[in-house]
């Protein structure tokens, strides 16, 4: 897929299609997409199968992904968690899953990671530790139990769980600053550095584009995501509301989320004044 | 301001807390979790007054008390090779055999009340020495006979990888210790004004009693002077909603 050369929202949104799996972030950072959440949400867009890296738990990325599930934007997600934090459950996470209108592929964090890592690198499948004697495992198919076939010989049974890689259809995220090049920086957190190798296609929201290029420092270069690796770019100021930059969050505007979204008329206008239309059929 | 007033409960749980982690080297604290970060900061500045090695506070979510430089999966690369000491983990559900839920009651999956999510319990549990569960509600219907979904494991089969779990279980009422040759709780101390009776009213497993049964010791001057000051601003920074309630602490908006 392409993208024009100085995309808005809105030709990011026009590249996530109806069924895409999709990736986002945990939220301790200022990776939250909330404003390309709210262009998906205005077009439309049906069928998602999220990813939550590995949880949207913390209050601005549980509160971007119950908006996606409030809006009928999501079929099922695959989580190790998802809340508003402090803040207390999501609401529309939990009345979908007591309607059972979402389905959940329930994870736990290290196994997202090393799903994802394995997809990044080509690889079929990643083992992991823990896991057996789980109702997770038990409820997860396509995760499968083998022998360590590397053990010392002799050295008796060890079985380890095995998982199948991961390869999100779009990887979508905020970052504070890109530069001339479309270079991302996104300081130590290589989550989204993960997400984007792991991706098929990249979109990202960026507060500035600035000067230069970022490979020029390397205190800079450390933390950057080249920009080969990203589809499409957009500059959007406050794009990750309700964070703020230095990780920070408005909690009483998630307050006033939490608040609105327990009922469905309450979610259903606080949608309507968010996005400016009424809930999608 | 909270100076001179007696301990309330969640700073006598924070210093319990501390107590368990005496000696750790480095512990991390994950979601959800105000009072294991407070005991854990406690326990860090305890840890630079007996002239011991400080101990290493990771706190999930938190800049400031964050030294990872390599996403979230570090975290579990550090616990995997046997470089995180202890952790927390919470359950809506804990059972007498120590497994933990965190997903929801009910036949999995139309739970008719559904929780968060198991987030790194079903890896954690298995791998860190030191696990500390705490459930601050203590009722049958927190501290149940037999989850109804299982995140993790008290315990594993023989032959399954599994260095670590469960120490204790901390609630609001009592302090429980991990047997863990024999499996069960065994009762270690009652908090401040609760009773065995209380405890066996609202607990929904077998667990054992010692003969002496001790109160839970109360922080002293020096530690709730660290739990108002230090530990309160720290913690400040990832639950100010936290902060304010039990310390006093009013953290601007960023």
């Amino acid at each position: 897929m392409t993208a024009p050369h100085s995309p808005t929202l809105d030709d990011l949104a026009a590249l996530v299609p109806d069924g895409a799996s999709v990736t986002v972030h945990k939220g301790d950072e200022p990776d939250v997409p909330m404003a390309l959440a709210k262009a998906l949400i205005r077009r439309g867009v049906r069928g998602l199968h999220v990813i939550t890296l590995p949880t949207a738990a913390y209050p601005a990325s549980g509160m971007l992904v119950d908006l996606l599930i409030g809006a009928g934007c999501i079929a099922s997600v695959e989580t190790s968690g998802i809340s508003l934090h402090e803040l207390g459950p999501a609401p529309r996470f939990s009345a979908a899953v007591k309607a059972g209108t979402l389905k959940v592929l329930d994870a736990t964090c290290p196994a997202v990671y090393a799903a994802l890592q394995a997809g990044a690198k080509g690889q079929p499948f990643a083992p992991l530790r823990g896991l057996i004697g789980s109702d997770l495992l038990r409820h997860r198919p396509d995760w499968k139990v083998i022998d360590n076939p590397v053990a010392a010989p002799g050295a008796g049974p060890d079985p380890i769980a095995v998982l199948p890689a991961l390869n999100a259809d779009v990887a979508i995220f905020h970052a504070a600053k890109a530069d001339a090049e479309g270079n991302v920086w996104v300081g130590r957190d290589r989550d989204r550095l993960l997400a984007a190798h792991a991706a098929d296609t990249v979109l990202v929201t960026v507060d500035e584009r600035v000067p230069g290029h970022f490979f020029a420092d390397p205190a800079l270069a450390a933390g950057t995501i080249p920009a080969a690796l990203i589809t499409a770019l957009a500059v959007v100021p406050g794009g990750c509301w309700p964070m703020t930059l230095d990780g920070g969050c408005d909690l009483d505007a998630v307050r006033r989320y939490q608040q609105a979204a327990r009922t469905d008329e309450g979610f259903a206008d606080y949608l309507a004044g968010f996005v400016g239309t009424a809930v999608p059929a | 301001m909270t100076d001179g007033q007696p301990a309330r409960p969640e700073e006598v749980y924070a210093s319990t807390i501390a107590d368990l982690l005496a000696g750790v080297r480095r512990v991390a604290v994950g979601m959800l979790s105000p009072i294991p970060g407070a005991g854990a900061l406690l326990a860090r500045e305890l840890s630079t007054q007996g002239g011991l090695p400080r101990t290493q506070v990771t706190i999930l979510g938190s800049q400031a008390h964050n030294r990872f430089t390599n996403g979230g999966a570090e975290l579990f690369d550090l616990a995997g090779r046997g470089r995180i000491d202890a952790f927390f983990l919470s359950g809506g559900q804990i059972d007498g055999a120590a497994n933990i839920n965190l997903v929801g009651t009910g036949d999995y999956p139309a739970t008719p009340v559904r929780w968060s999510g198991s987030f790194g319990s079903a890896y954690l549990y298995f791998v860190v020495p030191r696990v500390i569960l705490f459930r601050w509600e203590h009722s049958r219907r927190t501290l149940v006979d037999a989850v109804d979904f299982i995140s993790a494991p008290g315990r594993s089969e023989a032959g399954v990888h599994r260095p670590g779990g469960p120490i204790a279980l901390i609630t609001n009422l009592c302090l429980f210790r991990w047997q863990k040759e024999a499996g069960r709780f065994l009762l270690q101390s009652l908090h401040p004004g609760h009773t065995l009776d209380e405890v066996r009213d609202q607990t929904g497993f077998d667990f054992d009693v010692p003969a002496v049964l001790p109160v839970t010791p109360s922080p002293d001057a020096r530690r709730l002077a660290l739990l108002r000051g230090p530990v309160a601003a720290q913690i400040a920074e990832v639950y100010p909603a936290f902060a304010q309630q039990v310390f006093g602490v009013s953290t601007p908006v960023s």
